[in-house]
């Protein structure tokens, strides 16, 4: 199993189109740092975080301190994506077999 | 400027998310330290930069400053002319009341709190760059 990282507003770079492509069934990737913004609802980019959930089989993550730190509101967040902290962004790290962040 | 320099009017562009970057935080900066020159400044927030203004920013968790109150302070600097892209807000998701209530006080009017933000659609913000002496983009 992978961990996918992205760092990247989707808005600003195409890291997570990119990643969500090319993510395999079971996989899962981690939304961090300006990455967070994709985990919000009603953004252009919620159907394709949807899509992978549903269709792909894709776990994901957002980081919430990252979220937090942006004044995202957790309330807001597309269901199906869970929330991790620094110890679970470690445990995803030591679980997966190789980490591939998307930069 | 003070000893008859021209004022020129400047805007400063800012695209980028706070926190990720050093961008949002360079700019702002930079926009205080204009201040003192009293020049006619205005701020647009376009693309990813409308994230700056975002309500309710908390930082405790990422060890870094949250310098988000500090925009709250633009109005004491004469900077009352903010505009953020519509467009941008809306394919984020989000609407006027996700932002920051930043205000300005109207001296002319008895101090009256008047609103900074407007929101702008793409030719108001093309107009808006046209009119300017300086532009700076961050």
């Amino acid at each position: 199993m992978t961990l996918h990282t992205v760092n990247k507003s989707p808005f600003e770079a195409n890291s997570l189109e990119t990643c969500l492509r090319l993510a395999r069934s079971g996989h899962n990737v981690l939304l961090f740092e300006d990455g967070v913004y994709g985990a919000s609802k009603g953004t252009r980019f919620e159907a394709l975080i949807t899509e992978a959930m549903q269709k792909q089989n894709c776990k994901i993550h957002v980081l919430l301190p990252d979220f937090e730190a942006r004044g995202m509101s957790t309330d807001n967040i597309i269901s199906g994506i869970e929330t991790v902290d620094y110890a679970g962004f470690v445990d995803l790290v030591t679980k997966n077999e190789r980490v591939q962040s998307w930069l | 400027m003070e000893e008859g320099g021209a004022t020129k009017k400047f805007l400063y562009v800012n695209r980028r998310a706070p926190y990720g970057s050093i961008y949002a935080l360079e700019s702002l900066e930079v926009v205080l330290i204009g201040a003192a020159f009293e020049q006619d400044v205005s701020l647009a927030f376009i693309d990813d930069g409308v994230y700056q203004l975002k309500k309710g920013q908390s930082t405790d968790g990422i060890g870094m400053k949250n310098f988000s109150p500090t925009y709250n302070a633009l109005g004491d600097y004469d900077i009352n002319k903010i505009y953020v892209d519509k467009d941008s807000l809306e394919e984020r998701g989000l609407t006027l009341d996700d932002l920051m209530n930043l205000t300005w006080e109207d001296e002319t009017d008895n101090y009256a709190e008047k609103p900074s933000i407007s929101l702008v659609n793409s030719e108001e913000l093309a107009a808006l760059m046209e009119q300017q002496d300086v532009v700076l983009s961050f």
